[in-house]
């Protein structure tokens, strides 16, 4: 088990739950064509958690994000934030609400906006913590920042639009996007199944870092049950709208009670293979002594 | 968006087009400063054929160079008419005399045939038939006689003190020529005159400006709306999208025609302008561009960068104009494109109906053709009345509607 705990590094208490849903369902449609895509789920997010929501195409996760980030209402049930039903009325409201939960989505080429240079992205999101009216040589400062957190060089990424850098470069550009907001919730929605193998682990790696530097909670929804035991202290299994079986990765990898999840499981040859993180980007000193200071 | 523009000037479709209209729209500036007067001036008579016309007195005015070209069978024969030289080619077939008259083309050889009839017509050959009938012909041969014996013309003016009471002025032999450049009152009628004796081209000209503003107009407004509506019920949704969509839906079961035609009536006559003609054709062409805007728009909003936006806390104005608009807007310029071109033609068809801009002061396509409808211009022959027009309105339509195809292949290069 050692590869595991190499990763789960400061792993530590984790009892500050900072969102809970309770009996939330989502339904499309109406009447006899009502869908209900996410149907009566109840979870606890926590500070500094790393939480895998796992399931198959269509099982509804996209639509649970959705309903967490706000992009869509909740159909039934409610959504908590420190205990307090979430207040999302007004735009102010919903603006905070934003400065803490944000999002990274699966596909970086509809994650842009074709017609903007891609520096917008991260001077609207300098704007939204309200710093709109900041010097323009600070922005930079802070843009400059934060794609060196991601292995970016932001002066070379000034004035050009998004057609101009690979998959790997935007999603890592909507990671410093995060770095600049800094919410307290990361939900990442399958944000490496559109990039290759060796960008995927160096985004997986900034995520790991944003929770370790940041102590930010982090839902990462996949449909690869190896990366999320790779990644996760907590996992869900999804189907058909419905959490199948959840609990801390060990027990429900190691000891699966559902049927559902035993079949996922028996789909994935080799869970416990370590995960290649030799690539470029990833820092490996750091690595180092995080695990050693984790065992 | 540089490299779009750069790739939509290098697409012979839309060049084409683009330049037609171009051209058109020179023309319709810069002609009118070659011209004098405005352009619904009462300038001539009732269906003028197209050509350049002198004044006569200024002929006569005008010096006079003796030439030795020979004139006689010219003159006599733009004198007599197509039925004057059949009924020439009548006699010569009754008299039953030996006479090579079977090739002649009465509507062509006029002068062989006057030039015949005049060696030799026989007053005592008595042809059957009334005596009205051969008068008939007696009369003919006096005329083109008396053409042929008139040596010239004497010009007099009045004057009391002379005896006669007239003064000659000038004569003018049949072999007298002036230059048509000495003659200072001339007017050249490109294509004619129209039935209120009006300078056909320079009316058309100014036409085409005006019907090119009203298709402008209305189609500035019909695409203004069809985007506001089309993307507020596409982005919006909920209620407001139900109510949009009932109200495009109505517009679009009812067919605009009719609405046009309605409205059209329901202004009365006095009030029925050009801007307020265009207005009305605005006001019914808008539902197929909101209709196109708000699917597209739907299918927008679920992309991700919309969802980013709205997580970085931006207002549903904002993200409609950053977000969504770019993504439209080829389409809704093609859009536009065509709403200009059909407004041109809406005036026109309503034009027809006399529900058009109802003016005395300007011009417009559907107007030209309405006018030259009304006072028959095809039975009289006047093809210049409504040929130009016709033309004009399908030039217009190809040019956008080339261009259309050129900005099509542009944005969707799958079609190509
Ligand atoms: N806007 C919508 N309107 C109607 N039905 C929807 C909508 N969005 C999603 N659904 C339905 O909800 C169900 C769950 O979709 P969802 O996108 O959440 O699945 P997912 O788990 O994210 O799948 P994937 O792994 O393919 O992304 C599907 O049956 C889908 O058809
Ligand atoms: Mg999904």
């Amino acid at each position: 088990m050692t590869e595991t705990d190499r990763v789960k590094v400061k792993r530590r208490e984790l009892t500050d739950t900072f969102l809970e849903g309770k009996n939330m369902s989502k339904v499309y449609g109406m009447g006899r064509k009502a869908n209900r895509a996410v149907d009566n789920v109840n979870f606890k997010f926590r500070r500094g958690e790393i939480v895998s929501i796992v399931g198959e195409s269509g099982s509804g996760k996209t639509t649970l994000a959705k309903m967490i980030l706000g992009l869509t209402s909740i159909t039934e049930g409610q959504l908590e934030v420190h205990g307090q039903p979430r207040a999302f009325g007004t735009t102010a409201e919903k603006r905070e609400y934003w400065k803490n939960i944000q999002a990274i989505f699966q596909d970086p080429f509809s994650t842009y906006n074709v017609f903007s240079k891609i520096d917008k992205v991260l001077l609207n999101c300098i704007e939204l913590r309200g710093q709109k009216n900041l010097p323009y040589a600070q922005k930079v400062e802070i843009m400059t920042e934060a794609c060196s957190f991601v292995n970016l060089r932001f002066a070379e990424l000034t004035n050009k639009y998004p057609f101009e850098l690979s998959g790997g470069q935007m999603q890592r550009l909507m990671i410093a996007r995060i770095y600049i907001l800094k919410p307290k919730l990361l939900i990442a929605d399958e944000p490496t199944s559109m990039v290759d193998a060796c960008s995927r682990a160096t985004i997986l790696d900034m995520l790991l870092k944003l929770r370790d530097e940041e102590d930010m909670t982090i839902v990462f929804i996949t449909h690869d049950i190896g990366l999320a035991y790779y990644v996760s202290d907590t996992i869900y299994i999804m189907k058909s709208g419905q959490f199948v079986e959840q609990g801390t990765s060990d027990e429900v990898i190691l000891n699966p009670k559902s049927d559902y999840t035993k079949r996922l499981l028996s789909d994935v040859p080799s869970i416990y293979e370590p995960w290649d993180l030799s690539s470029d980007d990833v820092e490996e000193d750091e690595f180092a002594a995080a695990s050693g200071g984790d065992s | 968006m540089k490299h779009r523009l750069r790739t939509t000037f290098q697409n012979t479709n839309f060049l084409v087009g683009f330049s037609i209209l171009i051209i058109l729209l020179l023309l319709t500036f810069v002609a009118p400063l070659f011209m004098q007067g405005s352009p619904l001036d009462m300038v001539g008579t009732l269906f003028n054929k197209p050509g350049n016309y002198v004044n006569r007195m200024g002929v006569i005015d005008a010096p006079k160079y003796p030439m030795s070209i020979e004139v006689d069978s010219i003159r006599l024969g733009a004198a007599v008419s197509n039925e004057e030289a059949a009924q020439m080619l009548e006699w010569f077939e009754k008299s039953e005399l030996d006479i090579e008259w079977k090739m002649l083309n009465p509507a062509k050889d006029h002068a062989e045939i006057v030039e015949l009839f005049l060696a030799n017509y026989d007053d005592s050959i008595r042809l059957p038939g009334t005596s009205a009938y051969r008068k008939g012909f007696t009369r003919l041969y006096l005329k083109v006689q008396n053409l042929l014996s008139a040596d010239g013309y004497v010009v007099q003016v009045e004057d009391s003190s002379s005896d006669s009471g007239y003064r000659e002025v000038t004569k003018i032999q049949s072999r007298d020529f002036t230059n048509v450049k000495d003659v200072p009152a001339r007017r050249f009628f490109l294509l004619g005159t129209d039935n209120f004796g009006r300078d056909v081209f320079h009316e058309l000209v100014s036409a085409i400006g005006n019907s090119l503003m009203v298709g402008l107009i209305a189609g500035s407004i019909a695409t203004t709306i069809g985007l506001l509506i089309g993307l507020t019920s596409g982005y919006v949704g909920g209620w407001v999208d139900n109510l949009l969509t009932f109200v495009t839906n109505m517009f679009t079961v009812i067919p605009s025609f009719v609405i046009l035609i309605l409205l059209s009536y329901s202004i009365s006559s006095s009030s029925r302008s050009i801007v307020v003609v265009a207005f009305v054709i605005g006001l019914t062409a808008w539902p197929w561009t909101a209709r196109s805007v708000r699917s597209q728009t739907l299918t927008l909003k679920n992309r991700d960068h919309v969802n980013i936006s709205r997580l970085s806390g931006f207002g549903t104005v904002r993200i409609i104009v950053t977000d969504i608009l770019p993504y439209v807007l080829s389409y809704v310029v093609m859009a536009y494109i065509l709403q200009i071109s059909s407004a041109i033609l809406a005036e026109a068809q309503l034009s027809m109906l006399g529900l058009g801009p109802s003016t005395t002061t300007h011009a417009t396509l559907g107007l030209m053709l309405s006018w030259s409808m009304q006072f028959q211009a095809p039975l009289s022959g006047a093809w210049w009345a409504f040929i130009p027009v016709v033309l004009s309105i399908a030039l217009i339509s190809f040019s956008m509607n080339l261009m259309n195809t050129g900005l099509d292949q542009v944005f969707n290069p799958t079609l190509r």
